[in-house]
């Protein structure tokens, strides 16, 4: 019989080759598997990361090197850049920019609640962070994932899948981090402050909306263009109402197809020798970090803007320029309506919520246009 | 430049291209207001 052992055959199994790193990872895959099921935090993305670590986490087994499965779907989803940006287009599908529309001042709360992105960056820069990776750590604070995921993939790729999971975690508990710091920053007569009804939009305003918005945001930051050109694409689909068919698929196939490769892609780079270092602890705190100040300068733009303003903005709504869409709408709702059970704040919220989308991809776009 | 001083200089940059930035864009949707203002009629479509 030619070259046949027993020992050959067992050294080509995997347990000869399991190492302590490969069950580490295997539980913290089972805690985003167990986070995603039976707290309901981003299943949509955690449960696919979480059996992507577990799947990856095998020895032996052809999964992420080049070629093979899992790193086909990071290459060709990630690297070229195919996959956020489809995601993008389904959130502008799904986005009614309306209510951004009818008070474009809301842009600018959009704008503020960028700020942790900038104060996290300084941040990692002073733990040791080099400046790109500090840049992808820093764009946790816009609460996007796809534009986490895109900025990271050029600027600091090894740290994808750190960023994600800190990205997508805190996301997630969007309605257990703005609650406290909205109320250190804000009295009980501000967030009882009523805001007049949202005039309606023409329908030409919203149809224009996205030529105008990829004419200037790309104009001003060209490196955000895939972001933003397919944000507007697939916000277009919407306002004509002409291609029902695409809307129907940008909303509902596509997503779930683009999103199901994001999650394997993203937790196929959570490679126990890769992952299971310091950076990652210094990464979800500073991903807080970057929430933090987010909100806050959401909610301080606010107050500042209704020292020259007539018409008061309830601050509150400054928070959800946080662009965890709808969740951070939601939480200034709830907020408001403790202190005023009449006082319908979603709708007005939804403003800078959505204009908080853009603002993301402004920010990605300032530091890819800064560090490239 | 030392840390401090870079990250500073980053956050005045970014964050005011960033505001400058959506800030201008707010203007041009108030111009799309007046130039394109909603008609009553819309409502029945």
């Amino acid at each position: 019989m030619a070259g046949f052992s027993i020992s050959t055959v067992l050294l080509k199994t995997g347990f000869l080759h399991l190492t302590i790193g490969h069950v580490i990872m295997w539980l913290i895959a089972a805690a985003f598997i167990y986070l995603a099921i039976k707290k309901d935090f981003e299943p949509l993305l955690l449960l696919p990361i979480g059996f992507s670590i577990f799947a990856v986490n095998f020895p032996l087994a052809p999964l992420v090197g080049e070629g093979h499965l899992f790193y086909l779907f990071y290459h060709y989803g990630l690297e070229k850049e195919v996959i956020p940006p489809l995601i993008f287009l389904g959130v502008g599908a799904l986005t009614d920019f309306g209510p951004m529309i009818a008070d474009p001042k809301t842009l600018l709360l959009g704008a503020a609640a960028q700020f942790g992105v900038f104060v996290a960056f300084f941040g990692a820069i002073l733990l040791g962070f080099n400046i790109n990776e500090a840049a992808s750590i820093g764009i946790i604070g816009g609460a996007d994932g796809p534009t986490c995921i895109y900025l990271t993939t050029k600027l600091a790729p090894h740290l994808l899948g750190a960023n994600a999971i800190a990205a997508y975690s805190y996301m997630a508990m969007v309605p257990l981090i703005q609650p406290p710091i909205i109320r250190l920053l804000t009295t009980a007569k501000e967030r009882k402050i009523r805001m007049r009804q949202l005039r309606p939009v023409s329908k030409i305003e919203r149809i224009l909306f996205p030529f105008v918005g990829t004419t200037f945001t790309v104009l001003i930051v060209p490196d955000a263009a895939p972001l933003l050109a397919m944000l507007f694409i697939g916000n277009l689909f919407r306002e004509s109402r002409v291609v029902e068919r695409l809307l129907k698929t940008s909303q509902n196939e596509l997503l779930n197809i683009v999103t199901i490769f994001l999650g394997l892609a993203v937790g196929s780079t959570m490679i126990a020798d890769k992952f299971l270092k310091p950076e990652p602890i210094f990464i979800f705190i500073l991903g807080l970090f970057a929430f933090a100040f987010s909100t806050a300068g959401g909610i301080l733009l606010a107050k500042f803007m209704n020292l020259f303003l007539k018409e008061k903005i309830n601050p509150l709504i400054g928070s959800a320029g946080v662009s965890a869409v709808p969740m951070a709408a939601r939480v200034s709702q709830k907020i408001g309506q403790q202190e005023d059970p009449k006082n319908f704040l979603l709708m007005h919220a939804m403003g800078p919520n959505v204009a908080g989308v853009i603002g993301t991809a402004t920010a990605a776009g300032m530091f890819l246009a800064m560090l490239r | 430049m030392d840390n401090w001083t870079f990250g500073i200089t980053m956050i005045i940059v970014g964050m005011g291209g960033t505001i400058l930035t959506m800030w201008v864009l707010s203007l041009l949707m108030g111009l799309l207001r007046k130039l394109f203002p909603y008609k009553k009629e819309e409502a029945g479509k």
